[in-house]
This record gives structure tokens, C-alpha cells and sequence, in this order.
């Protein structure tokens, strides 16, 4: 049997560790686990970045959130699934967002989680501003390649 | 004053919109949030935006690049077809950065 996914926005860092013993706990028919962690990388463009801000929609993030896992949970035969992102201030080298997605085996569970990141980039309300050394700010475009990233899960829906 | 701070609310109550605006959109338009009587006329989420657009500089400079401007109604992401009506949350934000 799947469990309902877990699904939180933070402004507090999250303990992969933890994450993964918590999905998994008390159950032995999991065979895989996939996983992706988004972190901030310290340049962008060539130029190095101070600090990260993440701003979002409240009302609507986690039911966006909700919506994205449980089109995964529909996709594949998912015994569970983790979805965190984090909000507010954040430095390079600190962590973003943590993907997990539960399976009896290896296959969907890969799938799985790469379908939560490119979804969770374009059909989620975050939006990311940069702080360069300079001091200059700027706010992140989307860019094409997570749109393609993401259209090649569109079929049949 | 009271008196006539009720019912003016009451009018308004039954014909307000709340308009969220987020990151670039926040920044140019100067708000967050702004509650509003339905503008007469204004039925979709197009034609708010053209109404929001003769609101000032700051809204006209926000919906300049109008087909980068994203949408959502009552938390749902909605096209410039989309219905507005008395009571919706219609939220104005850039294409999403995040993951």
C-alpha cells in the first residue's frame, strides 16, 4: 500500500537522512528509492552569487505541490513520496529543494523522481532572485530547457 | 464616519476582487496584494489586465511583457480566457523559477 506523500514548504533546512528513514519506515516492500536535492550553486551566468532568495505563492504552493505528487503517484506504482522546498534566504552550498520517490523497484522510482523535479520547476509558484557579489539583484528567468525537461512527461495528459 | 465606512464595506463586499501580484510583478507594481470593486465590464482575466494597465506607471510597466505574465485564479493557474468574477483571487506572477 502507498502512504499519502509528504509535502512541505520551510524556511529550515531538512535532514535527507531523516527524510529517507522516515519514507521507508516501519515497510519492507520498498525496492528503490530516488532521490534529487536541488542546491544553490554559487554562480550563475559566469558571476558570482551571494545569497538566494525563494518567494512563493502560500495560498497556493503546497496544493500545487499536492497536485504534481499525486499525478506521480497516478504515473507509476509509487509506495510513497517526499516533496520539500524551501523558502526565504539562502546561501550557496544550502540546500533547495529534496525529491524522494518510493518503489518496489529501481525503474520507477528513478522516473519518478526526475518527473517531481522538472514538474516541481515549472508548475509550482517559486520564484528565485539572485544577489550577485556586486550587490546587484536580479530575478531568475525561466528557462526552455526546464520547459523541455518538462514536456517530455506530457504525454497522455 | 462609521456609519458610512459599513456601508460602503458592504457594497464593496459583494463585488470585491483581491489581486496578488509576486516577485517582479510585486516590485513594479509597488503591492503585494490590493482589494478592488470588480471593475464594471470585467469579466476575464484579460480584460483585467487591460484594466490594471491604466491604473498607473508602476501596473503598466508590470504587464508590459504581457504574454510573459503568468496567471492564476482561485489558486489555479488560469489562461486571459479565464472568468474573473465578485470574491475570485487572481494572482499575477512571472513564469516559476523554482526546484
Amino acid at each position: 500500500m502507498s502512504k499519502p506523500p509528504t509535502i512541505r514548504v520551510q524556511t529550515e533546512d531538512f535532514d535527507i537522512g531523516a527524510e529517507f528513514a522516515a519514507l521507508g519506515r516501519g515497510r519492507t516492500d520498498i525496492g528503490g528509492l530516488g532521490c534529487f536535492v536541488g542546491t544553490v550553486r554559487d554562480t550563475a551566468k559566469g558571476r558570482l552569487i551571494v545569497s538566494m532568495t525563494l518567494e512563493h505563492y502560500p495560498a497556493m504552493t503546497e496544493t500545487a505541490m499536492a497536485r504534481i505528487a499525486a499525478d506521480a503517484m497516478q504515473r507509476w506504482p509509487l509506495l510513497g513520496c517526499t516533496l520539500i522546498h524551501r523558502v526565504g534566504e539562502l546561501l550557496p552550498g544550502d540546500n533547495i529543494v529534496l525529491v524522494l520517490a518510493a518503489s518496489a523497484h529501481r525503474q520507477a522510482a528513478l522516473d519518478a523522481a526526475g518527473f517531481l523535479i522538472d514538474w516541481l520547476k515549472t508548475r509550482a509558484p517559486f520564484w528565485k532572485k539572485e544577489r550577485f557579489i556586486d550587490g546587484e539583484e536580479a530575478w531568475v528567468q525561466a528557462n526552455a530547457a526546464d520547459d523541455e525537461a518538462a514536456a517530455k512527461w506530457a504525454t497522455g495528459r | 464616519m462609521t456609519d458610512s465606512a459599513t456601508i460602503a464595506e458592504t457594497e464593496d463586499a459583494a463585488g470585491t476582487i483581491t489581486v496578488l501580484y509576486f516577485a517582479w510583478l510585486r516590485e513594479r507594481t509597488g503591492t503585494g496584494e490590493e482589494t478592488m470593486n470588480l471593475p464594471r465590464g470585467v469579466r476575464t482575466v484579460g480584460a483585467l489586465i487591460d484594466w490594471l494597465i491604466a491604473r498607473g506607471p508602476g501596473h503598466a510597466a508590470a504587464f508590459a511583457s504581457r504574454q510573459t505574465v503568468r496567471c492564476a485564479v482561485n489558486q489555479d493557474f488560469a489562461g486571459p480566457e479565464a472568468p474573473v468574477g465578485p470574491g475570485d483571487e487572481v494572482a499575477f506572477f512571472p513564469p516559476v523559477t523554482g526546484g
